[in-house]
């Protein structure tokens, strides 16, 4: 059940480019929401700069659309001084992993009780195609003409490296997986860390192969791997198939939160 | 009943702002406005509020923005390196209408410069320092109680005009150490409340819209684009951006005489000191050296809005000198709003002037 009582009707249409995953990650976290049972006038939507970022602009609660990379930054300031509020993050790789790197890993290692939902689409989507930390090596971009050269982060892994109680991974292809994973994190105190492998046709598929919206969410799909079988391969010495990357649940613990609702 | 304190200028500073009822404090340690974090952290838990020590300068503004938003009284504190790299997210502040309260003890730059020496180096930064046009108001206390009166008045400016509101002190103020009369209260003016069926970005008659802090059931979107009265992006019509930006402008610009505070001595006089912040404590030594009505005195407590109106109070002035510890900020402001001669007195380096100094400038230029 998609919660339609929380869209900004006014604000329609949306700015996202046609096979845009982001519209997914959306539904699957209103979904979420709804399933807790939270009130609108209680939940409050931050983000940054990019296009995850303009997800908070069409739902209709509280929403703060702030500057790029820094949304952590704020939601920490809303969250401390009203922690009664449900306090929901969107940010996109760039925003969080690049310009907003700093304030990623100390929101995870302070595990402020917040829900954080990043759209990592491997591409600066909004200023047209740019290399971004988490692009794959090899990938093109408009930045990396001659293919990605550097090592890209793993969103998730640093998350759980930093400190946060709840971690996951999925794509935009697992939406029933990806709501509920949502959702646990909502009820999971402490920072929750969700990240949403998500396609973007336009500026990365393009570049690489898989223009089709259909060729690139079946790309998620295949190189998905649940971190149980990515566990049993290593446990039985097998190798990890090459550009495979681990979905599922990666942490879920009960570390000192800050923020907490009382 | 109000007890007197012996204290430090940035203890006071702390003192004023819990006075005023600031309840979140976010920063990041940089010397010489340290204490103010430090006297927070120690005070503010007590107070039933938040202290919290964020990873940068850039997370501390954007925290105090943040917890505003909720409602709160919220501010910080630093000095011109961290003043600079909060410039972004005070542009956001600005175009959001966020109120907010920025400590700037100021150090010697540009740079690193001299962490330890005063300055007042960054009084056009406050004021220019973000992209794009805006204005907002800036306090430049002159001595330990202003430290503590100015700092509550900045929430009340901030609230009034939903605007960041900043405290330019300096290396002086921040640390000597004078007696400070402290109120049991002081009087607070919070922000309008959103009236019912009002847009959250309408201006009205003042320019500033009513207030409704997150949770109070009004679904507001806050966006740092140019947006429209209910707050949505409207990026590319011209017309909605000139509108925002000029009520942003105007609804501090066209306040400027509510808004300011300022100290006048000797208005017959025909040579006149316009100062702010500490070397006005140089101008009055010199004023009491010589007990005669022939320097005039003109001490800004608030140098933006710029408050042009009281140069004229000086009616017989033939020249105007100003004594900056910069190399002559502000001086260009009085010039463009005079006809008579202004005189810069440029100090650099982290001391304050001597008296002898600005003797001898006064007998060069009268």
């Amino acid at each position: 059940m998609i919660a339609p009582d929380w869209f900004r009707d006014d604000r329609l249409p949306h700015i996202y480019c046609t096979g845009c995953g982001n519209g997914t990650v959306i539904n699957c976290t209103l979904a979420a929401v709804e399933e807790m049972g939270w009130k609108r006038n209680e939940t409050v939507f931050i983000s940054g700069i990019g296009c995850s970022s303009r997800a908070p602009g069409y739902i209709l609660t509280d929403s703060l659309h702030t500057t790029h990379g820094r949304a952590l930054a704020f939601a920490t300031g809303v969250k401390m001084a009203r922690p009664d509020l449900h306090v929901v993050v969107f940010t996109g790789d760039g925003d969080l992993a690049a310009i907003g790197g700093n304030h990623f890993i100390h929101a995870c290692r302070r595990n402020v009780d917040m829900t954080v939902v990043c759209m990592n689409n491997h591409i600066y989507g909004m200023t047209g195609g740019q290399g971004s930390p988490t692009t794959p090596p090899g990938a093109i971009s408009t930045t990396t003409p001659y293919g990605m050269s550097e090592p890209a982060f793993d969103l998730a892994e640093l998350a759980v490296a930093a400190g946060a109680n709840y971690v996951a991974r999925w794509t935009s292809y697992h939406v029933k997986e990806l709501t509920k994973a949502v959702a646990a994190g909502m009820q999971t105190p402490g920072l929750a860390f969700i990240e949403v492998r998500t396609q973007c046709p336009t500026n990365y598929g393009r570049h690489n192969k898989l223009r089709r919206v259909s060729e690139m969410i079946e790309h998620l799909r295949s190189h998905a791997m649940l971190v149980a079988k990515r566990d049993r391969l290593v446990a039985e010495g097998k190798p990890i198939p090459e550009g495979a990357f681990t979905v599922g649940e990666l942490v879920r613990r009960s570390r000192p939160a800050m923020g907490v609702r009382p | 009943m109000s007890r007197t304190e012996f204290m430090q200028g940035n203890a006071a500073c702390a003192e004023g702002a819990l006075a005023a009822g600031c309840r979140f404090f976010g920063g990041y340690p940089i010397t010489p406005s340290t204490e103010i974090a430090e006297a927070m952290a120690r005070k503010l838990p007590k107070a039933g509020g938040v202290f919290i020590s964020m990873e940068d300068e850039l997370a501390s503004i954007a925290a105090v923005i943040g917890a505003a938003w909720t409602g709160a009284r919220a501010m910080t504190a630093t000095s011109g390196p961290g003043f600079s790299l909060m410039m972004e997210n005070i542009g956001y502040a600005v175009m959001t209408e966020t109120p907010c309260v920025v400590v700037n003890i100021q150090r010697g730059g540009p740079s690193t410069g001299q962490p330890t020496r005063a300055a007042q180096g960054d009084m056009l930064q406050c004021r220019f320092g973000s992209h794009g046009d805006y204005s907002t108001i800036a306090l430049t206390p002159n001595s330990v109680q202003e430290m503590f009166d100015l700092t509550a008045k900045a929430f009340d400016l901030a609230d009034r005009y939903r605007v960041p509101t900043f405290v330019m002190s300096d290396e002086i103020v921040g640390h000597m150490r004078e007696r400070v009369t402290i109120p049991d209260a002081v009087e607070i003016e919070r922000p309008r409340p959103l009236a019912e069926g009002a847009l959250p970005f309408e201006g009205g008659d003042d320019g500033t819209p009513g207030f409704a802090p997150f949770g109070s059931g009004r679904s507001i979107h806050v966006t740092g684009l140019t947006h429209d009265e209910r707050g949505y992006p409207d990026t590319t019509d011209p017309e909605a951006h000139d509108r925002l930006v000029r009520r942003l402008v105007a609804k501090v610009e066209s306040a400027r005489r509510d808004i300011a505070d300022y100290e006048v001595v000797n208005p017959d006089a025909e040579t006149v000191f316009v100062t702010y912040g500490p070397p006005s404590r140089t101008v009055e030594q010199v004023m009491r050296d010589r007990p005669d009505d022939s320097i005039g005195h003109l001490r800004l407590r608030v140098v933006w809005p710029f408050p042009e109106f009281a140069l004229k109070i000086f009616p017989n002035a033939k020249v105007f000198l100003m004594p900056e510890l910069n190399m002559g900020q502000m001086v260009r402001e009085v010039q463009r709003h005079v006809d008579q001669p202004v005189v810069s007195i440029p100090k650099i380096g982290g001391e304050l002037h001597t008296p002898a100094e600005l003797v001898r400038a006064l007998e060069a230029h009268r």
